[in-house]
């Protein structure tokens, strides 16, 4: 048990490891020079030089790399171009917007998507079935930008019930909350279906029917918690798909959170919020798929011993 | 039932309708009755793939065509006497024509980038399963850092590094997606590897590189190609997502996610610009899901869930 969790944090470590020089890598040996993209266009040479000599960028590779890292380490990701502050706390301004969002969306693909998956498995080839099949396989295909459009003419534009942009209530957070939900919601409802599906063919479960259990015990208690291993994975997968799915969500409803601000930050080459946002990205996918493999331990007593 | 039936009971279909023999045509029609999610799934891909080939037959006007005084005609369909099937954009650009000219790019898109990111992930796979050891471990960390960052995000900070050329925009896609096919090929791999053939064709003398083009990479095609229908759908929308980020192929070469971006400002009074682009997108991907569904559950059940 021990050993596998300081495999699996050492794994973690690396992982974070070879962020850091994928996001070196791509603000650093890619083309862009950041010094003459700070600079006015009639800057001198000799100017751009002398900038560049402050950024340390005459330095060889590995140094710039261990000046970056350390900088890291000590949270100095350096001033935003656009915003002239920190982007440390450029960023950290925008964390709570989409925080709210994402917390709101995945809360839809939980209580939504996995009840709507057991009881699909549950009434296998009723119209039930069928119908979040159908919903799940729209949910799946719908681009979550398109959706979000639709979803602004609908209940925005046409009937004026929600609005449509910004955050400033609850009520804001209605359609950019569901338009976020859509692909991974189905995509759960998608594979607890099928894993519930899959284990109530199992022997142990006729065992625990012809025992005399009602049919509510087997399934909520032998059913979904032998079914929960594969939907435990995915959902700890999804806190990804969440992030990157915020970036478009929030463009569509100019919600000021992370992902706007990565798009933004992205055209206006504002390298040091981009360097920010892709390595919290990053790290905060990294941890929380620490803690669902830490969590398998608890639900699959046969995976500490593997 | 027939005793053939039962005695097979559990069996991928495909093998199921081996065993119960006949001319190979009558085993693909009794495949594609049990599964009609590949005939939908397939033909909506076919006749999308149809129309965009066709485009300079099929299309009405030339598309990237402007007129000040047709622009926001609403669509013909519905009954008005616009002249356009389905309605113009606010430029007096035909939009059946440009949804048509549009699927070229995307799906010619989608399809190279399948096809480029199936090349470099099932050699990774292959090289990862078969030499194991520290080329496997190495091999899987760097996966472990593709997954930490949201594919968007790293796709839009690559391309806006690097510009929106269409070799950019491929390369992009593919360094998105190859970790899925080289995880896939990865875990076929090592079960295959293990299996007599392969013993058998060593003690024949075979090198490593004869027994994983002729014998280990045949027997791991079925999941590659389960992975690539599916994630054909995964670049459509990826793509298409870029495109409405302003960061795909630029103007006037139309684009499903372009035209969708571009009708966002007329949405109360030309709802048609971005509706029309949008479904042609989510057919595209429906169809690209239903195909992927029912090639897994011919060609290899146990990916369900993936």
């Amino acid at each position: 048990m021990r050993s596998y969790v300081l495999r699996r944090v050492l794994h973690s470590l690396l992982t974070l490891f070879g962020v850091s020089l994928v996001v070196f890598g791509i603000l650093r040996v890619l083309p862009g020079d950041p010094a003459k993209m700070m600079l006015p266009d009639n800057a001198s040479a000799a100017q751009v030089e002398e900038l560049r000599r402050q950024f340390g960028l005459l330095e060889p590779l590995h140094v710039q790399y261990v000046a970056f890292l350390s900088s890291i380490v000590r949270g100095d990701f350096g001033q935003s171009f656009q915003f002239r502050a920190p982007a440390r706390s450029v960023v950290g301004e925008r964390i709570w917007p989409t925080l709210h969002l994402a917390l709101a969306a995945f809360s839809l693909t939980v209580l939504l998507g996995v009840p709507a998956g057991i009881l699909a498995a549950t009434r296998h080839r009723t119209m039930f079935d069928y119908g979040s099949i159908f919903l799940a396989a729209l949910g799946q295909s719908l681009p979550n930008f398109w959706l979000g459009i639709m979803l602004i003419l609908l209940f925005g534009v046409t009937l004026g019930w929600l609005p449509t942009s910004g955050y400033q209530g609850p009520a804001y957070l209605v359609l950019p909350a569901v338009t976020l939900a859509a692909y991974p919601m189905a995509l759960v409802a998608r594979l607890t279906r099928s894993s519930m599906l899959e284990v109530l063919g199992r022997e142990y479960i006729r065992t625990a029917r012809s025992k005399g259990l009602a049919e509510r015990t087997v399934v909520m208690l032998h059913g979904v918690k032998n079914a929960s291993i594969p939907v435990v994975t995915i959902l700890g997968l999804q806190i990804g798909v969440l992030l990157g799915g915020a970036v478009i969500t929030e463009s569509v409803f100019a919600w000021p959170g992370i992902g706007k601000l990565a798009v933004d930050s992205i055209f206006q080459r504002d390298f040091p919020v981009i360097q920010v946002v892709l390595i919290l990205a990053a790290a905060v996918f990294i941890v929380i798929n620490l803690i669902v493999d830490l969590l398998y331990t608890v639900l699959d007593p046969r995976i500490r011993y593997s | 039932m027939t005793a053939a039936e039962t005695s097979v009971e559990g069996a991928p279909v495909a093998q199921r309708a081996l065993v119960r023999g006949g001319s190979w045509r009558q085993v693909l029609g009794r495949s594609l009755r049990r599964n009609p999610t590949i005939v939908i799934g397939g033909g909506l891909l076919l006749l999308l793939v149809l129309s965009a080939v066709l485009a300079p037959v099929l299309a009405p006007a030339n598309p990237t065509q402007a007129g000040f005084s047709t622009r926001v005609r609403p669509p013909s369909i519905l009954g008005t006497s616009s002249g356009f099937v389905l309605g113009s954009d606010n430029l007096g650009r035909d939009i059946l024509s440009r949804v048509l000219y549009g699927g070229q790019l995307s799906l010619s898109l989608a399809a190279a980038s399948v096809v480029l990111s199936g090349i470099i992930g099932v050699a990774a796979g292959l090289v990862s399963g078969y030499v194991g050891g520290r080329v496997d471990d190495a091999i899987m960390r760097i996966v472990d850092v593709q997954l930490a960052f949201p594919v968007i995000l790293l796709a839009i900070a690559v391309v806006a590094v690097i510009g929106t050329s269409t070799t950019a925009l491929i390369g992009v896609l593919a360094l998105s997606g190859w970790v899925i096919y080289a995880r896939t090929v990865r875990a076929n791999v090592l079960s295959v590897k293990e299996q007599e053939y392969v013993g058998a064709a060593r003690a024949l003398g075979a090198g490593d590189v004869r027994i994983v083009l002729l014998h280990v990479l045949p027997n791991t095609m079925a999941p590659i190609i389960v992975v690539a229908t599916v994630q054909l759908a995964t670049m459509l929308l990826l793509e298409s997502g870029l495109s409405f980020l302003g960061l795909g192929i630029q103007p006037p070469t139309p684009s499903w996610g372009r035209m969708l971006a571009e009708g966002r400002d007329y949405l109360s009074n030309a709802w048609w610009i971005s509706t029309v682009p949008g479904i042609a997108i989510s057919l595209a991907v429906l169809g690209a899901n239903l195909l992927g569904d029912g090639l897994r559950d011919v060609l290899d059940p146990n990916l369900r869930g993936m």
